[in-house]
């Protein structure tokens, strides 16, 4: 036992852990740390969760910043279409197109769709599916479980480095000579399977494909190991009712995705034989240029189920995670356990069961027998039901509460505000007739920002704030922090509050100019407007980086090893664990993972045992 | 590893790699239970070409078959110290491995001889593409048989714990890439018959 790591008990959860604490013989195997001997196995090659999370998360950001910049150089094209983009073209290159008469600058029309594209693609799955999801379960999973690592660590750095190449793929893509894949993040054939459909559906789309295909290996290594570390690895006393809301939630995000990118993979699978080898799977009667294609008997709308199958599961694989991380923020900062512990979680079941079986009302518009559609929009309609009982028990939480209004707690009042102007948008668009109106309109582009945008950002911000200490040791600061939310709370609310009603006028989306459409004139003031208020917005997110970056190194740093005052395994550890997490043994646990505000205590961790005739909540 | 065996408690029933097994078969059953509805959507829209199943197929199905009971068999020599039994066998199921995916190529000739190739008609890129990527599993588990005969072969004989993880994950996925097949061939069967 000589070369035990054993910290010096200073607290009273240490001692807890010194006495009663699962010795699993995990120090006197580690002769030499293997796992962080030097530079390249320490931080970049890491297999230590912590580490895969933050290059999960910096990855993520780099890949925001991408995306957001995108943005807003297709906003200023929608809200300024007559003033001059030359200044780009050092940037942008030969997509600004420059009038040799005028000295005019305008965007190219199949960049604004490129843009719009890879937009999509780059915040769905690079940011708000790797970025969220794989910064918190990774980080999470073992800590809240009182694991020393994911079930395979090995497995784990392969999830990351997969999304690292299918990120360095996407990159090259967008200086290819031909320009990125612009037909939609969406990838519908006949755009996506014909290499001569148009600009970016030749190596664009073949790389963006590639891209996307390492990607899903990617999600199903990082998901097999959350499963697997959630139902094999928890700590001794940590029973599925005592998990934190965060590991349900990363737990049934896991499940979705694992069920639903092979069948994402599927569609591109045979996308790509479309495109390579001839077959007609998604091709029926096309002539590009007056000449018929030898394809016939395929069917694009096959394409549309399969790809909605994963589509509409992954908006929950985007929104889960958020929810779990605002459920204990909201509980830490209100010091108060979270409101029906149990309906949170039975909801979170059930919204993951019905994300399987609404996958059609993204196609209301597409053909599908209107007999169909009532089946999908009955359970679409009903998933308000689970979120709406989340809705509720949020707010409960918070009643009453004796809140700290720290970035973290306003983030997560912030999602469940905007998680509720977002749903109620919702309930229109689950509606087939409503849709018919407002299918491919404004109105759908700001609903989906809001919900699962906008909403998710604002779990991952709260994450962030929340979590910061135990990832670097240091605070990140609380005024920047405030500045950033309220820049972000009402920037967001400007930029998406005005596209419903030009949605609802029937203003539709992905167009590049509106100038042939006589009544649509009438929105050009409130383009401007979103557009300066998305670039306004987009500098608010600026402060979060520097305040990001600056904290790591220069942060007030956490001296104490529970700041927040949490009752959750995470806050036991060492302020900076090293690997393997606990320096002793591992912690016991004994009561679930909300008791704030019980027996007079402020809080009771759940190292802490019960006491004499105590009951445990649930 | 070293962090895993040290986090397994004696109180799991089932060791974790082995659940990430199951769990990542669980994500392959997906795959194929989305092109088998692909398929099932796709001949209800009509313009699907009807044609007979090579009878290659039947004794690709049957060499696979065999080739489960080889492993399993092999398995149970080295449970039972038989190290004769479990090294042939071993090799034995791996031959059976080529020999299918011989069979499934002779099958694709012998559906282009009919005049099915890949682009022909949906009906024939569907079987080429649910046997094509089928047959890309048979490989992995060919690569995992060809480990453990490295083991058995190399390794000294002796039955420990970690052998028989090893050994038993390896037999966990070649089943189920048989079961896979099994049911891909009776799928398409019966879809033939509908």
């Amino acid at each position: 036992m000589a070369n035990v790591l054993t910290a010096a008990p200073h607290s009273e959860e240490d001692v807890l852990i010194e006495q009663m604490g699962y010795d699993d013989h995990f120090h006197e195997h580690h002769d030499g740390d293997k796992f962080q001997s030097n530079f390249i196995t320490t931080y970049i090659f890491s297999q230590d969760h912590k580490m895969i999370a933050k290059q999960f998360l910096i990855t993520g950001m780099f890949w925001g910043v991408i995306g957001g910049l995108m943005s807003l150089v297709f906003r200023l094209q929608l809200g300024f279409p007559e003033e001059s983009m030359a200044w780009l073209k050092p940037v942008l290159g030969k997509w600004i197109e420059i009038n040799a008469e005028t000295g005019m600058g305008a965007l190219s029309p199949d960049f604004y769709y490129a843009l719009v594209t890879m937009h999509g693609t780059i915040l769905v799955f690079f940011v708000l599916t790797a970025g969220l999801s794989g910064t918190f379960s990774n980080l999470l999973i073992p800590l809240q479980l009182g694991a020393r690592d994911m079930a395979s660590p090995l497995l784990n750095m392969m999830s990351y480095w997969f999304f690292f190449l299918a990120g360095v793929i996407m990159f090259i893509s967008l200086f290819l000579n031909t320009g990125p894949f612009s037909g939609g993040w969406t990838a519908y054939p006949p755009l996506s399977a014909l290499p001569q459909a148009s600009t970016g559906s030749g190596a664009g789309m073949t790389l963006w494909l590639i891209s996307l295909v390492f990607f899903v290996v990617s999600v199903l290594l990082g998901g097999i190991n959350y499963i697997t570390t959630v139902l094999n690895l928890r700590t001794k006393g940590m029973n599925m009712w005592r998990m934190p809301l965060t590991i349900w939630a990363f737990f049934v995000t896991a499940i979705l995705g694992l069920l639903s990118f092979p069948v994402l993979a599927s569609a591109f699978f045979l996308v790509m034989c479309d495109r390579g080898l001839g077959t007609s799977f998604f091709l029926n009667e096309i002539f590009i240029g007056g000449q018929a294609l030898d394809h016939v008997g395929g069917s694009p709308v096959l394409y549309q189920h399969l790809f909605w199958f994963l589509g509409h599961p992954e908006v929950y694989i985007i929104i889960l995670p958020a929810m779990g991380i605002v459920s204990e923020v909201l509980a830490v900062h209100s010091r108060k356990p979270v409101f029906g512990y149990k309906a949170m979680v039975f909801s979170i079941l059930a919204i993951g069961f019905l994300s399987f079986i609404v996958w059609a009302h993204h196609m209301f518009m597409s053909g599908v027998n209107p007999f169909i559609s009532n089946f999908f929009v009955v359970f679409t309609l009903i998933i308000a039901v689970p979120s709406a009982v989340k809705v509720f028990n949020w707010i409960a939480t918070l009643f009453g509460g004796n809140i700290r209004f720290t970035a973290a707690s306003l983030f997560g009042i912030g999602f469940v505000s905007m998680f509720i102007s977002g749903g109620l948008t919702g309930i229109f668009l689950g509606n087939s007739a409503i849709d018919i109106q407002m299918h491919d309109t404004y109105f759908v582009v700001a609903h989906f920002h809001i919900v699962m945008g906008v909403a998710a950002f604002f779990g991952m911000f709260a994450g962030v704030y929340h979590w910061f200490p135990k990832m670097y040791g240091r605070f990140m600061n609380e005024t920047l922090g405030k500045l950033h939310f309220w820049g972000t709370m009402v920037g967001a609310y400007l930029i998406f509050w005005p596209m419903h009603y030009i949605g609802m006028a029937g203003v539709p989306r992905r167009y590049y100019r509106f100038d042939t459409f006589q009544s649509f004139s009438q929105f050009d003031d409130m383009n401007k407007f979103i557009t300066i208020a998305a670039i306004v917005t987009f500098g608010f997110q600026l402060i979060l980086i520097i305040n990001f970056f600056y904290s790591i190194w220069y942060g007030k740093k956490v001296t104490e090893k529970n700041p927040w005052g949490a009752t959750t395994l995470e806050w036991t550890t060492e302020v900076d664990p090293g690997h393997g997490n606990w320096a002793g043994k591992l912690p016991v646990v004994h009561r679930w993972a909300y008791d704030y505000a019980k027996d007079g205590q402020d809080f009771i961790s759940q190292i802490t045992p019960l006491k004499e005739g105590e009951i445990e909540t649930h | 590893m070293s962090t895993l065996e040290n986090t397994v408690y004696s109180r799991n029933k089932i060791h974790p790699q082995k659940f990430a097994l199951l769990v990542s078969c669980a994500s392959v059953v997906m795959l194929f239970a989305a092109l088998t509805s692909a398929y099932v959507v796709r001949q209800a829209a009509g313009n699907w070409l009807e044609f007979p199943m090579p009878v290659l197929f039947l004794y690709s199905t049957l060499t696979l078959i065999v080739s489960s009971l080889t492993l399993h068999f092999s398995y149970k020599g080295f449970l039972a110290g038989n190290v004769k039994s479990y090294k042939y066998l071993l090799l034995l199921t791996f031959a059976l491995g080529v020999l299918f995916i011989y069979l499934q190529y002779k099958g694709w000739m012998a559906l282009v001889s009919m005049g099915v190739e890949l682009g022909t008609n949906p009906s024939g890129s569907f079987l080429y593409v649910l046997s094509g990527l089928h047959a890309a599993h048979i490989l992995g588990g060919l690569a995992a048989v060809f480990v453990a005969i490295l083991h058995a072969f190399i390794l000294p004989y002796e039955v420990s714990a970690k052998r028989k993880l090893r050994f038993e994950m390896t037999q966990i996925y070649w089943h189920f890439v048989d079961i896979l097949w099994i049911y891909l061939i009776v799928f398409l069967w019966l879809q033939q018959q509908s």
